[in-house]
């Protein structure tokens, strides 16, 4: 701190702040200058991480700046040399009250049946600074009481007080101008196209920073008034950004997240999946009791018979006993977890559920943060699934840094995403070609096209990529699974491309399950101990769990909080899998596709349910505090596994979370340095060390599948609103899903001979599967995009991960 | 009703080419698309959002801020009374009250035979030529009651050639060649404009400049 201040000192804006002398920033906008030094100036519509508008008027102060003091919008004025700021004249108290008597002319009183009322900005000023009654006795403008504008969010066009803070955000920050004034002078109002609802991912932001109770939240509507939330901080656990956030209750019941103004990771917007799923916690689907299967249905057990049946399960013998999952997990459990399993021998441990990429790429990189990856003249490279879709309050911070900084976005995926219309250059390798078009521009062999990309376009990305190491900037690879029909042994041999191309690269993993840089840190993958170090006896990964269970060489497969049957990509492999498996157990908190062919269930306590902690992509940890109680009997998986390792006989030698802390600190030295105390007290978190030295060994490359003339290469991705636990039960989230459709380039869709949308018939070897298909211009020619997990068709059935890439051919 | 007919739809690609970003050119699409169908279509303006790659609600927006592009359908010739202060002393409301009796109609409906709409509108600027009349915003001045029954049975007769339909403004049929268009770089590209940058810096309090 000492080192700005003085610097401070130097360059700092010279001002007067109701007499005192002051310094402010260069460039400082006078309304964040006073808030600094401790003069809280009323507004609404301004907002630290939008543009200024001056919308309201609510922040006049008065400042003279050498022609007399006149009435400023402190909002929009930076401070000025020698400036002269008062804001307790008796001309600003006039203005502000002026302002809030204007405002409440057509703001209805309807306060005590409104959510805002309690925590509403214009309540409190108008306590503070208004005038206490009105002079106006007309009628107020009506309008229709809440119309839903989405799914998720309703408008009551009554309160509002156009402060433009919703339409901002939407358009600058989310990039979804899908809400906009409407008509003008008294007329004004926000509102949606007809029947264009704003179904933008970031909706509920717009909710949180309404400064009136005009924009509510479905969710949240009518659930609890303010004064009877109690709140936590924590850290949103639906992908693996981290998103800083405030857990709030009430009655024990959790009922609202709000985004927390992290400056490292979220600056205070949240995706709707983070910012609502929290719903699925209060589902009564949730589970309660142990359970234990008879016949096709459960009975319901007591824990310490489901104990000692998991730890018999686990003792058949080390190598005969497949353990998937972990990232639901917090830190702490994945560290008990990791020790249990360790102390049984057992190795065959996977976070990843094939639908990743190769743990050492996460562990081994080069590592970089989202600030240093979006700093100003930043190049990144998105070799990565859509982050929209995947991880979307990071995809805000990319957006912006395309937007406003000036960050060059190069893209290698398949097919074209929501940073398309931002990035300079998006080449779209054809499935199978990843490896080799990032070797072409290793080797800069330009003079034919690789994977379908023109060798000019590999000459210009390989130009910008190289960049880093011509003129220094920063490059950053975001690096992760962007086609689950593709092996993933493409991403490595890209990334070994990549590295010989620009050496000094960082690396940024794509991760899209909540805590799975925790788990792969704690050693809950077959190649890993804890603290990322490599085993000496590697296990076998995910699908060589599954495949060594359809060789009945695994007897237990522990599912801990995992769902492969829905995950894993391939879908004949996983449920053959099931089929041959003595035992299942399954730690969860719901009834999940995998967790309901378990003979042994064991609920455990979830999100907002847990104290621990939580390591984003970046290797930030930050907190997860407990805000309600578990339900029913569920429990923390730490305890559960130190039960278990009791009833083993192995003394773990931890009764408490601090001791489970003060283990993990003392054996693994990224951890050596946390301050376990000081977690939930800063918004960022600490950022682990990361000083592993060691090299990924990317093995041999994988051959480049031969085309099928004939047929399409498939491309699977994803959607943020997909059929996962979450949204599934998550009341207002469920029905968000889209049908399936199979999405291929124009000039496919041309040669096909279809209508727009007609069912077709998909094959590949020998499944089939029917769904409707449309013309999409972000694809490739040859290329098909199926989203995985979406109601109508389950594309899992059609991909074989032993084939390196899906082919499909289709039929009308 | 309707998205642009593809000969509108022509000429909307060629106005959007006379501006340095797409969406420059909404406000002439909108008086485009008024003209084709008498009234902004929400069908059209999802067309023009696409035309011009902005979201809708965007075009929305734009359109609803001009009180003269209609949502709703309108009468073929709209006139626009005025009873501003001058209108009005000079007779304004009686020319207003015998125009809805003439018609049967009140402002904002439009008349049977679909041929007109009456505004009741504040000043337009010719407080000089007081009582005044717009038809499809063509000024009539000093009217007299006789004068307005003058002007209906004329339209009525197809005598006034010289009134556009649907009160298009006729710049969006400008045909300009792309040698003569002016201005079109984006403002980023601009740079700084001539007759900025050739001001002299204002002098400091010493005198210097
Ligand atoms: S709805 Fe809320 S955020 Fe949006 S303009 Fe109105 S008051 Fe502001
Ligand atoms: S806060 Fe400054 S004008 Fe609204």
């Amino acid at each position: 701190m000492s080192t700005t201040e003085s610097t401070e000192a130097v360059t700092g804006v010279p001002f007067f702040l109701n007499g005192q002398a002051l310094s402010a920033n260069d460039g400082e906008l006078l309304i964040d200058a006073c808030e600094r030094n401790g003069v809280h100036i009323p507004r609404f519509c301004y907002h630290e991480r939008l543009t200024p508008v001056g919308m309201c008027r609510m922040c006049l102060v008065e400042v003279d700046t050498g022609r007399g003091a006149a009435l400023q919008p402190s909002c929009m004025l930076p401070v000025t040399p020698e400036m002269k700021v008062n804001t307790e004249t008796e001309a600003t108290k006039r203005a502000q009250s002026g302002i809030l008597e204007l405002f409440l002319i057509n703001h209805p009183l309807d306060c005590p049946v409104c959510d805002k009322g309690g925590e509403c900005p214009l309540q409190d000023n108008a306590y503070a600074f208004g005038p206490g009654e009105t002079r106006f006795v007309e009628e107020k403008r009506h309008y229709e009481k809440p119309i839903p504008i989405s799914d998720l969010v309703n408008l009551d066009r009554e309160r509002c007080i156009l402060c433009d803070r919703c339409t901002r955000f939407s358009k600058e920050v989310a990039g979804d101008p899908l809400i906009h004034f409407i008509d003008r002078g008294n007329e004004t109002q926000v509102n949606t196209f007809p029947d264009h609802p704003f179904s933008s991912y970031f909706s509920g932001n717009t909710v949180q920073i309404c400064p009136v109770g005009a924009l509510t939240a479905t969710p949240y509507r009518f659930k609890a008034r303010p004064w009877d939330l109690t709140a936590t901080e924590s850290t949103a656990t639906v992908d693996s950004t981290g998103a800083r956030i405030a857990l709030q209750s009430s009655r024990d019941e959790m009922v609202r997240v709000l985004g927390v103004d992290s400056e490292a990771v979220n600056w205070g917007w949240l995706s709707d999946k983070e910012r609502f799923s929290y719903e699925a916690a209060n589902s009564d689907a949730r589970l309660t009791e142990p359970l234990a299967k008879a016949g096709s249905s459960f009975d319901s057990i007591r824990w310490n018979n489901a104990i000692g049946q998991t730890a018999k399960a686990l003792s058949i013998g080390s190598d005969r006993v497949g353990v998937l999952g972990g990232a639901r997990l917090s830190v702490e459990a994945q560290y008990v977890w990791s020790k249990l399993l360790q102390g049984s021998g057992i190795s065959n441990v996977d976070a990843n559920i094939g639908d990743g990429i190769a743990a050492d790429l996460v562990l081994g990189l080069p590592k970089t943060t989202i600030a240093e990856a979006v700093a100003p003249g930043s190049i990144i490279v998105l070799m990565a699934p859509d982050p929209k879709e995947e991880l979307p309050t990071l995809f805000l911070r990319l957006r912006h840094a395309a937007v406003e900084s000036g960050v060059t976005i190069v893209e290698i995926t398949p097919t074209a995403t929501s940073l398309t219309t931002h990035a300079s250059l998006s080449i779209h390798p054809a499935p199978g070609s990843l490896g080799a078009v990032t070797e072409a521009m290793a080797n800069q062999l330009f003079g034919t096209s690789v994977g379908g990309v023109d060798g000019s376009d590999l000459e210009a990305v390989a130009a910008t990529i190289a960049k880093g190491s011509t003129d220094g900037s920063n490059v950053t690879v975001i690096v992760g699974r962007s086609n689950l029909a593709e092996s993933a042994d493409f991403v490595s041999d890209a990334v070994q491309s990549l590295l010989r191309l620009a050496p000094e690269a960082k690396f940024l993993p794509a991760l899209r399950r909540g805590n799975l840089m925790g788990a792969l840190e704690m050693g809950l993958t077959p190649e890993f101990g804890p603290g990322g170090n490599p085993s000496d006896e590697p296990g076998l990964d995910t699908e060589a769990i599954l495949r060594a269970a359809v060789n009945g060489k695994i007897d237990t497969l522990l599912l801990l909080g995992a769902d492969p049957i829905a995950d894993f990509p391939d879908r004949n492999l996983v449920t053959s899998a099931f089929n041959e498996v003595n035992t299942v157990v399954a730690v969860d908190t719901f009834l999940t596709d995998s967790s309901a062919r378990a003979d042994l269930v064991l609920p455990a306590a979830g999100f907002g349910e847990v104290d621990g902690s939580f390591l984003n992509l970046e290797g930030r940890l930050s907190p997860l505090q407990a805000k309600v109680t578990a339900k029913g009997q569920a429990r923390d998986d730490w305890m559960i596994a130190a039960e278990i390792a009791e009833s083993l006989g192995m003394d773990l030698g931890f009764t408490t979370l601090d001791e489970v802390r003060s283990d993990l600190s003392a054996s693994i030295p990224s951890f050596g340095a946390v301050d376990w105390d000081a977690l939930g007290r800063s918004d960022d978190g600490p950022l682990l060390d990361q000083g592993r030295t060691w090299s990924v060994d990317f093995g041999s490359r994988t051959e480049v599948p031969a085309v099928d003339g004939y047929g399409l290469a498939l491309a699977v991705d994803r959607k943020l609103w997909d059929q996962g636990t979450m949204i599934h039960n998550s009341a207002t989230l469920a029905e968000l899903p889209e049908q399936a459709q199979l999405s291929v380039s124009a000039i496919d869709f041309e040669k096909l001979g279809v209508r727009d949308g007609e069912v077709v018939t998909i094959e590949s070897g020998s499944i089939r599967a029917d769904v409707g298909v449309v013309a999409d211009t972000g694809l490739p020619r040859g290329t098909a995009r199926i989203h995985f997990r979406l109601p109508g068709l389950d594309i899992g059935e059609l991909i074989d991960c032993e084939q390196s890439v899906t082919t499909i051919r289709v039929a009308r | 009703m309707s998205r642009l007919n593809t000969a509108n739809e022509t000429l909307a690609k060629e106005i959007i080419a006379r501006y340095p970003r797409p969406k420059s050119a909404l406000i002439p699409l909108l008086h485009l698309a008024q003209e084709q169908d008498g009234y902004v279509a929400d069908d059209a303006m999802l067309h023009l959002a696409e035309l011009v790659g902005v979201e809708p609600a965007e075009v929305l927006g734009t359109c609803t801020f001009y009180e003269m592009f209609k949502r709703e359908p309108v009468g073929k010739y709209i006139l626009n009374i005025c009873t501003n202060l001058s209108c009005q002393l000079t007779g304004g409301e009686e020319l207003l009250h015998h125009a809805e009796k003439t018609l049967g109609i009140r402002p904002g409906d439009i008349s049977d035979d679909g041929l007109f709409t009456i505004e009741d509108v504040e000043c337009i600027a010719a407080c000089t030529e007081a009582p005044c009349m717009q038809v499809n915003y063509r000024y009539e001045y000093r009217l007299s009651t006789d004068d307005f029954d003058q002007v209906i049975s004329d339209i009525r007769a197809g005598k006034r050639k010289d009134l556009p339909e649907h009160g298009t403004l006729g710049l969006v049929r400008q045909h300009i060649p792309a040698d003569r268009l002016a201005g079109i770089e984006s403002p980023e590209e601009a740079g700084t404009p001539d007759w900025f940058a050739s001001r002299q810096p204002a002098p400091d309090e010493s005198g210097k400049a």
